[in-house]
This record gives structure tokens, C-alpha cells and sequence, in this order.
């Protein structure tokens, strides 16, 4: 079943086309990796797909449902999940508390006045945390614990919203690879088993590699290529663009 | 309204503009470079007239006059720069609203030094040599001293281009203002740019009292005045952009000339309106347009977000049984206070200005520290909520408990209009359209006399027969505002308070998990305004009286001053603040007579020394983690 269909995205920003009439789609349960050198868009494409940003042209069409231009909070009731770039979370929290919070919100319980939050399914973000492996630290603020350790709060609290669709920006970024590896075997086990589409972008090819489904592949704004790992690795155009682009910033560097 | 009459005000207008903006170009210079909303500026402004009007009393041939002028800008471009060494150097680093303070502080320090050296009289300059008659300017007479101004606008925004433009200095100030930290790294002496870039800026400000000295008399009210306008315009114009803040400077004052031209204008229903008055809401209104449609100002650009975030606030914990225990045990001491000290102590008028004073303190404090928005009109609605009361007494003749009640719905009116706004921004500009709502409020109490009272306010608000004692108003404002605390308190632990808190911390998390952000926000506004309102309906009645001095921009800042004096990052910071703030502000000012110079070296010691105020002091002492 397609869960996401983008159609045609673009997104301009003075002169620089951005983003430049991307389609692709993807399917519950797939692991879709979105690469490309610096510059190429990905995570343009993602400001718009959680509403970051609205898009210029083109349609987000989220379970049959045009999303394009909702602002973030309404995206995620519809069953949108992400994690940023640089991990976003609430540091004068303690890690059980940000979870709690997304857990409130799914609720709709954010409004209520009186019983104290830390009351709120405690239980379900003690679970959620445990499943990231961060069931020891709950009682920390997410204020002092270490980078990676906060990437794995930030996926509980995306997962508390129980999303169709996860974004997840560099999900391992920041992290030893023991720790990559466990993050995105988890990943998978969770798109694999309750059908949850990821879409991801990621700079550790090991991982993309290692765990997409499919991958596309953006340059300066546009999609150039997409299909299994074996295909993309092989295809010219993206050879092309990863080696043009290296070179490039090893001659910048002399 | 005649053609002639019309142009004369403009004329007029673009000298106002002038010297607004020599007064503002100071200010943006600065903020642009260090980051420090410097409230001191219209002190620099006030002591530039009077070293100005000292030294044409010396030195008062013509050219004695010119030299006087640019003297006076020297020694206060020269305190600018020990200022900045002695003390603002320390606190690049402190959080916004410690600078903030510190330069209050010294807004406190300068108006008492003012006082102490040039009299509390207003001393009047000497006209412009040369430049003292009119010119015929349409068939009216023009100053001539006005049409120096509207040149030296102009002569001063090239200069400053220029230099900004064309010098080694100037490009390191512009690259300071658009990242200040990538400068830094690039190996630039911050210090040496901060300390000239402020002394610069004292300069202009002092020129700018300086010019202005043959026009108004020098005097210790005009800094908050200054500072006010100042503000407005730099705001409008965008932070740190100099042709922005001419622009800003010229839109306002035109605005205003229009105002004062228009005169008196009756409706064909017959419906007076006197535009004249507007001259005081004009640049308010300004602002609060500008800030809508163009949130950075007319030429201002987003502020980039500092790199180095801020030490992250510890997470809330529920008191436990022993201050639960503590506290009720304080409370039920203080409630027996009218059997200790006597009905008529004047203890018990301290401690109901205390009550209402923590109140105030604690809905600001809700906004302000979970909130994260620092409101610097506060008295918008603590002066909403006292005129809701004591107009439903006076004029409606409603019973006072009931007209008590109507107090926390005019805070959160207020609350509902303004916040809305508001919440659109953030950062600076957020607290400073707040300051412009605060000073619409006033302005309107001020010039709506028919139903106001205007400057006198209104008088005769008593509380009821079984009120009227004052240990029973005083329980009755203590139950108030331990109730009022209490719920702000239980409201922070509730899911809507981590909401807020959740805003606070990372707006970007909270879109993502379906929090409304601005929504949050709007809705945290309301309840700080209604509680607030609620603080200002008991002060009325505590007084007997209300009036527009009483919910100026002072009132504001005692509220900063409070929450910041406790602890912004704590809970009972605003409680211990207000308590500490009100009776030091009393004891101080019954037994000096530079109270107010006493009180801002005392905030000054305290930004240095204990940066997270009282609270989070003993809490640093006396925890260890």
C-alpha cells in the first residue's frame, strides 16, 4: 500500500531551486533511505513533508490525503513522526517526560490544567524508552545526557505518536558504530513489524546500505536515481555525482 | 487645516525625526554588536543635556557653545566606554535579562546622580548662537535652530554609512552584527570592538541630549522617555540597521506632526476627535503594525540564533512533604501577622503591598520563565485589572467584592488582544511589543479623562464595610495571592505548563509532536493576565486610589526586577523576589535620600554576584549535584 506519494515537490528559495519537481513514493513498512551530496535538498524535502516549510509546487500526499502547507502540529496528527538533524528535545525535561509529552499530546490531553504530567502514561513512555534502550536514564534531563543517547530519546518521542510515517534526518549521526547499528536494526524491526514507513536520510553509507529497502538518490534539487541498493550502487549517474562531487571539495580544500 | 500650517508641522516632524534618531542610532549600534538592549541609553541621552547645559554655563561665547555641544557627546562617549569596561564586559556571557538589569541598575545610579549634581530643577539651556530667531517659512515662522537639526539627521546617517561602509572598523562591526561568534573565531579582538562600538554609541546619545538642550530643558524625567522612544524606533527600523532606524525615526515623527496638524476633527455625527492626542499612542501604534506585517522591523534581518545555547534548566520537581510542611506552617504565621503587630501597623501595609506584589510577580514570572517570553508591559494588564474594578465601582456602582471579581477578567481581556500578537514573535521583539502595549494602555488611561480621570486617575476605590479594616484586606489579600500562586504553581506541573515549558525549550519538538505553539503560548498570556489583573484589582483597593503612575512602564520593570532578583529558572524565585525587592525598595527609600541610586547598586551586586538570583543562589549553596 503506498503510504506516501510526493508528486512533483519544489521549493525555491531566492534563485536556488531547492527542491526541483521531486516524486517518489513509499510504501508502509519500507525503509527508504533519501541520499545525496551536501546541497541536494533532503533535508528541504523533509522541512516539507513534516510542514516545516510549505512547498512551492507539488503535492505530500500522505494516506490518500494532500498534506502540503499544514503546519507541523497538524502533520503530526495525521500520523507523522521525525527526528531533526540536530536532535530536538526538550532539555530542561527529564528523557520520561519528553516522551510523556508526545504521549499527552497524542491524547489530546495537552490542554489540561490540573493533574500533574509526570501522572500521564508513565508506563507507555517507560515502555517506549526501554524499546530505544534508554530505560536506565529515564530520570535524566534530557539537558546533560550524552548526544546519542539524546538521538534515542528523540526516536521514542517520535515513535510515541505512534506514526504511520517516521522521518528520521541522520538518525546515527553522533553515534559509535556499535550504537548505529543497534539504532537501525531497531528501525527496521519496527518498520518491518508494525508497518510503519521510514524515510530517511543518512551520510554513514554503511547504514544506507546496510538497512534501506530502496534508496533515491537527490542532486542539486532533483532525483536522479532511486531503486534497490545493488541498483543505485551500480548506477552511473549517481557514481557521477558522488565522485564529481568529492573531487569537487578536494580541489576546493588545495 | 491650512497648506502652510500642514507643512510647518512636517518641517517640524523631520526635526523631531533628527534627533530621535541620534538617540536611536546609539542604540541599534550597540545591540547590533554586543547583543545588549541597553536601558542605560536614555541616561546617556539625559546626562549628555545636562554635561551639555554645565558647560555652556562656562563657556558661553558662540564658539564656546559648538564646542560645548561636542564636548558633552565626548564625556559621554568616554563613560560609555568605562561603562562597557567596568562593568558590561563582565556579562557578555550572563543571560539577556541580567544585562538587562544591570543596565537598568544603571538608569537607577545615573537619574540620582543627575539629581545630586545639577538639582532637581529644570535647567533650561541657551538658545543657539546665530541660529536663536525664526526664518518665514510659508507665511509662518520656522525655528532656525530646527532647521540645523533636519540637516544634522542625515549628515550623521552618511557619516555613519561611511564609516560602517569604508573602514577596517566598520566592516568588523558589520560582520559582529550579522555573527558575532564567527568573528571572534576569525581572531578579531572582541574587546577593543565592543568598547569603541559602545563608546560610539554613548556619543550619539549624548550628542543627541545635547542637541536637544536649546529646544526642551534638561531634566531627570526625560531618560525613561528617551529610552522609551528610542526603543520604538529602533525596533521598527530593525535591530542594528541604521538607515532603518532613520526611517523608523522619520515614519513616527511625521505620523505624529500629522497628528498635532489635523487639530480637533468633528464628525458629520458630531463626534469630536481630538488627533492631537494620539500623538502619545502614534509611535505604539506604529510599532505594533510594523511588528505584524514585518516581524524583524522595516530593515532589520531574523537573528541568527546563538551557537552556544544556553545552560539548560533543571527539570521541575513537586515539592516534597517537608516544604509542603514548612510552607503551610510560614503561611499560618504570616495570617496571624494583624495579632502581632496591631491592626494599624504599618507592617500590615507593607505585607499587603508584598501579597499584591507576588502575585504580580508570579503571573509574570509564568510568561516569563517556562514561558520563556520576557513581557516587559507587564502593567498592561495589572493596570486593566485595577480600572476594570475601580470603573465597575465608580462609575457603575457595582458592590466592590463583584467589582474585585471583574479585576482578573480586565487582565485577561487585555491578555486575549494583546498576546495574540505577541506570540507571533519572539526574542527581543517580542518584549518589546509588549513594552509598546503597555505604554497603549497607559496612554489611553492617561488622555481618556472623561472616563479615566486621566492624570489624576480615580480616586475612592474602599473596599466593602466587612473589608475595610486592614487585617481583614490584608487576609483577604493574602488568601488571594497564595491561591493565585498556588494555581500558577499547579499549572506548571499540569500537562498545559510542560506544554509551555515545551515551547520554551525547543519550539521546532513541540510543532513535531503536535503542540501548537502559538496557541500555548496565546493561552499562557491569557492566564499570566488574568491573574495579573486580579494583583492590580486588590492594589486599587488597597490604596483607595488608582492612577496612570501607578501602571507605567516602572511597574514593568519592578516586576523584571522581582522575578530576576528571586530566580527566573525557579519556582519560588517570584515569591522571594517580590518579597525581598518590596521591602528593601521600602527601607531603602525611607532612610536614603538617593534611594534610588542605593537600589541599583544593589542590583548591580547582585547580577555579579549571584546571577541566578536569590533563590537559585541557595539552591547552588546548598545542593550539590
Amino acid at each position: 500500500m503506498t503510504l506516501l506519494a510526493i508528486d512533483n515537490l519544489t521549493k525555491v528559495f531566492g534563485g536556488v531551486r531547492a527542491v526541483d519537481g521531486v516524486s517518489f513514493s513509499l510504501e508502509a513498512g519500507e525503509l527508504l533511505a533519501m541520499i545525496g551530496p551536501n546541497g541536494a535538498g533532503k533535508s528541504t524535502c523533509f522541512n516539507m513533508v513534516n510542514g516545516q516549510l510549505a512547498p512551492d509546487s507539488g503535492r505530500i500526499v500522505l494516506a490518500g490525503v494532500d498534506i502540503g502547507g499544514l503546519p507541523p502540529h497538524d502533520i503530526w496528527r495525521r500520523g507523522v513522526g521525525r527526528t531533526f538533524q540536530v536532535a530536538a528535545t526538550f532539555s530542561s525535561m527529564k528523557a520520561i517526560e519528553n516522551v510523556q509529552m508526545a504521549l499527552i499530546s497524542r491524547q489530546s490531553r495537552i490542554g489540561r490544567l490540573w493533574k500533574p504530567a509526570a501522572r500521564y502514561a508513565r508506563e507507555e513512555a517507560q515502555a517506549l524508552l526501554r524499546r530505544v534502550g534508554m530505560a536506565e536514564q529515564a530520570e535524566r534531563p534530557c539537558g546533560v545526557l550524552a548526544y546519542g543517547d539524546v538521538k534515542r530519546v528523540e526516536l521514542a518521542i517520535a515513535l510515541a505518536g505512534a506514526p504511520k510515517l517516521l522521518l528520521m534526518d541522520e538518525p546515527t549521526a553522533g553515534m559509535a558504530p556499535g550504537e548505529r547499528n543497534a539504532l537501525m536494526a531497531l528501525t527496521r524491526e519496527i518498520a518491518h513489524d508494525s508497518g510503519v514507513g521510514v524515510l530517511f536520510t543518512e551520510h554513514s553509507m554503511d547504514v544506507v546500505f546496510g538497512y534501506a529497502d530502496r534508496i533515491i538518490v537527490l542532486a542539486r534539487g532533483r532525483l536522479i536515481a532511486q531503486g534497490d541498493p545493488r541498483g543505485v550502487r551500480n548506477d552511473p549517474r549517481v557514481r557521477e555525482v558522488y565522485f564529481d562531487a568529492r573531487h569537487r571539495v578536494i580541489g576546493a580544500s588545495e | 487645516m491650512s497648506f502652510s500650517g500642514l507643512t510647518v508641522q512636517l518641517l517640524n516632524g523631520l526635526a523631531d525625526a533628527s534627533a530621535l534618531f541620534l538617540l536611536a542610532a546609539g542604540l541599534s549600534l550597540i545591540f547590533g554588536v554586543t547583543r545588549i538592549v541597553n536601558f542605560a541609553h536614555g541616561s546617556l541621552y539625559m546626562l549628555g543635556a545636562y554635561v551639555a547645559w554645565s558647560l555652556t554655563e562656562r563657556l558661553s561665547s558662540v564658539a564656546g557653545f559648538w564646542i560645548s555641544m561636542l564636548l558633552a557627546a565626548l564625556a559621554v562617549g568616554a563613560l560609555g566606554a568605562t561603562i562597557e569596561l567596568v562593568l558590561l564586559r563582565r556579562m557578555y556571557r550572563a543571560p539577556d535579562l541580567s544585562q538587562l538589569l544591570a543596565t537598568f541598575a544603571l538608569t537607577l545610579i545615573a537619574r540620582d546622580a543627575a539629581l545630586y549634581l545639577w538639582g532637581p530643577e529644570d535647567l533650561l539651556g541657551p538658545r543657539a548662537p546665530g541660529l536663536s530667531g525664526s526664518v518665514v517659512i510659508l507665511g509662518r515662522l520656522f525655528p532656525q535652530y530646527n532647521l540645523l537639526l533636519i540637516a544634522i539627521g542625515p549628515v550623521v546617517l552618511i557619516a555613519l554609512r561611511t564609516l560602517l561602509a569604508q573602514t577596517r572598523w566598520g566592516v568588523l562591526v558589520r560582520a559582529a552584527t550579522q555573527d558575532r561568534e564567527m568573528v571572534g573565531a576569525l581572531g578579531v579582538n572582541q574587546s577593543i570592538l565592543f568598547t569603541t562600538v559602545f563608546a560610539l554609541g554613548a556619543f550619539l546619545a549624548g550628542l543627541g541630549g545635547a542637541l536637544q538642550l536649546p529646544r526642551e530643558p534638561a531634566s531627570a524625567g526625560i531618560d525613561i522617555a528617551a529610552i522609551g522612544d528610542a526603543f520604538v524606533v529602533v525596533v521598527v527600523g530593525g535591530m542594528g540597521s541604521m538607515p532603518g532606524a532613520f526611517i523608523a525615526a522619520l515614519l513616527i515623527c511625521e505620523i505624529k506632526a500629522l497628528c498635532i496638524a489635523l487639530g480637533d476633527w468633528t464628525t458629520p455625527f458630531g463626534l469630536t476627535i481630538a488627533f492631537p492626542h494620539f500623538t502619545l499612542v502614534a509611535e505604539f501604534a506604529v510599532m505594533a503594525v510594523v511588528l505584524v506585517l514585518r516581524p524583524w522591523g522595516l530593515l532589520g534581518r531574523q537573528q541568527e540564533t546563538a551557537r552556544a545555547s544556553a545552560a539548560s534548566t533543571a527539570p521541575f520537581t513537586p515539592a516534597g512533604s517537608l516544604t509542603k510542611w514548612g510552607a503551610a506552617i510560614a503561611l499560618a504565621a504570616v495570617a496571624l501577622l494583624p495579632f502581632l503587630v496591631g491592626g494599624d501597623s504599618y507592617i500590615l501595609v507593607l505585607s499587603i503591598d508584598i501579597c499584591v506584589g507576588i502575585l504580580f510577580a508570579a503571573s509574570l514570572h509564568f510568561i516569563m520563565g517556562p514561558g520563556g517570553m520576557h513581557s516587559f508591559g507587564h502593567a498592561a494588564y495589572f493596570g486593566l485589572g485595577a480600572y476594570a474594578s475601580a470603573l465597575a465601582l465608580r462609575r457603575a456602582d457595582i458592590p466592590m467584592e463583584l467589582a474585585l471579581a471583574l479585576s482578573p477578567l480586565g487582565g485577561a481581556l487585555g491578555a486575549l488582544a494583546f498576546g495574540w500578537f505577541c506570540v507571533r514573535l519572539s526574542g527581543v521583539y517580542l518584549s518589546m511589543l509588549t513594552l509598546a502595549f503597555g505604554q497603549i494602555v497607559w496612554s489611553i488611561v492617561y488622555q481618556w479623562d472623561a472616563i479615566t480621570g486621566g492624570s489624576n486617575g480615580l480616586i475612592g476605590i474602599w473596599p466593602s464595610a466587612r473589608l475595610a479594616s486592614k487585617s481583614a484586606y490584608f487576609h483577604l489579600t493574602l488568601a488571594l495571592s497564595v491561591a493565585g500562586a498556588l494555581l500558577l504553581r499547579r499549572i506548571l506541573f499540569s500537562p498545559f505548563g510542560y506544554a509551555l515549558r515545551a515551547t520554551r525549550d525547543s519550539p521546532l519538538r513541540s510543532g513535531a509532536i503536535g503542540i501548537d505553539v502559538r496557541r500555548i503560548q496565546w493561552a499562557a498570556f491569557i492566564i499570566a493576565g488574568t491573574v495579573c489583573g486580579l494583583a492590580g484589582g486588590l492594589f486599587a483597593f488597597s490604596k483607595g486610589s488608582i492612577s496612570p503612575e501607578t501602571i507605567s512602564v516602572g511597574r514593568s520593570v519592578d516586576g523584571l526586577v522581582m522575578v530576576l532578583l528571586g530566580g527566573v529558572e525557579t519556582l519560588s524565585g517570584p515569591i522571594v523576589g517580590a518579597a525581598s525587592y518590596i521591602v528593601l525598595q521600602d527601607v531603602i527609600s525611607r532612610h536614603m535620600q538617593y534611594w534610588r541610586a542605593a537600589l541599583g547598586m544593589f542590583m548591580l551586586l547582585l547580577v555579579m554576584a549571584f546571577p541566578g538570583g536569590i533563590v537559585g543562589a541557595l539552591r547552588h549553596r546548598f545542593t550539590r549535584t
